[in-house]
């Protein structure tokens, strides 16, 4: 086959765009692994609502308040769809992470399974699980850019670049300032930093709302590439696992490379060999455990 | 257990097919099994494996195809797709033993969504639509397992029964023996403080594999009669969605209990044939019962009775 510079470098782009997406999230499951010390199941469903939350604003919510004539916009829906999300998580975290605190680990993953059963189900109940498109993408993004070796969508880059400044802010905030100080010695010895006058529960609280609103983030600015559907956090959470596997989810630094890398390497295998572009990861993965089983970033505890 | 609970109990299994419709009944002693075959892996072990399907499913595609397509007979077709189901388990296990805790139950994940793809993707799984019309055939060459016997006006295929029947004991003995030997005492010390295990020798990698390679085939074995009874293989098998209903099972029914995972497993179909009529909204309630689950119900049915009677079950 002719691997021509210009068709492997769009495909890495494309995988880029798919990376970043897995940065977001394994960067989202890490911050609330690092405090709550659960695996949260639900992250891609939430990431599905915040999906869903820009659909729906902009096709649903102005009848429903009595103004048809009302709609979210994009930009709206990527504040709106984290806040909302965020809220929830925080309702999730108050209400029943909370009680399980002091379990084994495996049930805060459980709990979350269901809740993803829950908010899954009930989408697809409602919605087509082919998935609906949602052209309310703005039009300065439209078009197209040239990047030198290629034209590459507008949106797409967009996508990249608020997804490259909203990882590389989290990782500023958590590695550079004084809350994220506090973070992560709450990571290290929550009762130690409880013992030095933080709040460290609502610490709790609000990382896991803040991380679950990152997937939400991701959701909206998944909705214009691909299609909203019902399913689409079931299987990017799969392979999100798999990254985080990967990369261990000991270094905020280390999932977003992480992700970014895979979506790269799994746009390159669409290139070489199509079929195994959707499992690459998942053989990748093997590949690690057998050379390093603690993950590329991991510190095993 | 009280000898007379066992008899009780085996009766009641060969005298079910006269009362209660044959085919949930088949059905509710295949995902007994598997839930019984998960059990022995994270009440016993302390090993939560997230992508039990793998071995449910790939089973059931083996024994399937070997039915149908190689004209193999029954038993054989079964034992077949048992033993894949404990070969893939080797491979999975030796990769997911490898990590602990939460990052096992993501590997496990993550390698069943790999035997997914191949069933979607593999020229001999049929894609989309599995493998249909499985027959059923003669078990040893002789027996008719499609033979329906007429008692007191309902037409019951017996013959069947009795084989997925026999398939249940022979399953439910091997864990039995399993959890009660010296070799069971050792899975659950291992559960209960690993670093004290390995301090006093034992080479606990290789006892989590081991117990890992027979929850794997004995959930081929459950997969692998479930596709003779359905005539089907399809990719729910091999689903995380049926992963995460094993999961359930044994939760509800009570983790680490020895009857908890039948119980679990007969709510859990009961209610799907119950509630067959609110369509995907099933999800939903399955999702609910997790939840509650998890929140107030940790020790599951057989759990909480055996504290009420302070003894164990």
């Amino acid at each position: 086959m002719e691997l021509s510079f210009q068709t492997v470098m769009s495909q890495v782009m494309l995988g880029l765009n798919n990376g970043v997406f897995y940065a977001i999230l394994s960067l989202g499951l890490a911050v609330i692994f690092g405090l709550l010390n659960i695996v949260n199941f639900v992250h891609g469903a939430l990431y599905m609502l915040g999906a869903y939350v820009a659909l729906l604003g902009y096709t649903m919510l102005g009848p429903l308040i009595g103004k048809p004539d009302f709609h979210l916009n994009y930009w709206a829906a990527l504040i709106v769809a984290p806040l909302v999300v965020g809220l929830l998580g925080i309702g999730v975290e108050r209400a029943m992470l909370r009680r399980l605190r002091k379990f084994d680990h495996l049930y805060g993953l459980l709990l979350t399974f269901g809740l993803a059963l829950i908010i899954q189900g009930v989408f697809t109940n409602y919605f087509n699980v082919s998935g609906d498109a949602y052209d309310a993408k703005p039009e300065a993004l439209e078009g197209a850019v040239n990047l030198g070796f290629m034209l590459f969508p507008k949106y797409r880059l967009w996508v990249i670049v608020i997804s490259l400044l909203v990882c590389f802010g989290t990782w500023f905030v958590i590695e550079r300032t004084k809350l994220g100080s506090y973070l992560r010695a709450g990571t290290e010895n929550p009762e130690l930093v409880k013992a030095f006058g933080v709040n460290v529960p609502l610490m709790i609280t609000l990382t896991y709302g803040y991380g679950v609103a990152l997937a939400a983030f991701a959701g909206v600015l998944a909705a214009p590439i691909y299609s909203v559907s019902p399913v689409m956090g079931s299987e990017m959470i799969i392979t999100v696992f798999a990254v985080v596997v990967i990369g261990g989810m000991g270094s905020i630094m280390g999932s977003i490379i992480t992700g970014l890398l895979l979506g790269m390497v799994e746009g390159f295998t669409k290139v070489v060999y199509a079929p195994a572009s959707s499992t690459v990861i998942f053989l990748i993965m093997v590949v690690v455990l057998l050379v390093k089983p603690t993950g590329l970033f991991g510190r095993e505890s | 257990m009280n000898r007379l609970v066992w008899i009780a109990l085996i009766i009641l299994g060969l005298l079910a097919p006269y009362v209660v419709y044959p085919v949930f009944m088949m059905k509710l002693l295949c995902f007994a099994l598997f839930a019984l075959a998960f059990n022995l892996l994270l009440g016993y072990t302390g090993l939560l494996s997230f992508g039990h399907a793998a071995f449910f499913g790939s089973a059931s595609y083996i024994t399937g195809h070997l039915v149908r397509n190689s004209g193999l007979t029954p038993e054989l077709g079964v034992l077949g797709g048992t033993l894949f189901a404990g070969l893939l388990g080797y491979v999975v296990g030796s990769l997911a033993i490898r990590r602990q805790g939460i990052y096992f139950a993501m590997v496990t994940l993550a390698l069943a969504q790999i035997v997914y793809f191949i069933a979607l993707k593999a020229p001999f799984t049929g894609g989309e639509d599995g493998l249909q019309g499985i027959p059923r055939g003669f078990l040893f060459g002789l027996i008719d397992l499609n033979r329906v016997y007429v008692v007191s006006g309902r037409p019951l295929g017996l013959n069947l029964y009795y084989f997925v029947f026999a398939m249940f004991c022979l399953g439910f003995w091997i864990i039995h023996r399993t959890i009660h030997s010296p070799f069971g005492q050792v899975l659950k010390g291992i559960r209960e403080n690993e670093p004290r295990a390995i301090s006093l020798g034992y080479r606990v990698d290789r006892f989590k594999l081991m117990a890992f390679v027979i929850s794997a085939a004995m959930a081929g074995l459950a997969g692998a009669t479930k596709s003779l009874v359905f005539q089907l293989s399809s990719l729910t098998d091999v689903s995380w969605h049926t992963s995460g209903e094993v999961v359930l099972m044994t939760l509800l029914g009570g983790v680490g209990t020895v009857l908890g995972p039948l119980v679990g497993a007969f709510t859990v179909v009961t209610l799907q044939s119950k509630l067959s009529s609110v369509g995907s909204w099933i999800t939903v309630i399955i999702g609910g019962i997790f939840v509650v689950c998890v929140l107030v119900f940790r020790r599951g049915f057989v759990g909480e009775l055996a504290r009420l009677l302070k003894r164990s079950l």
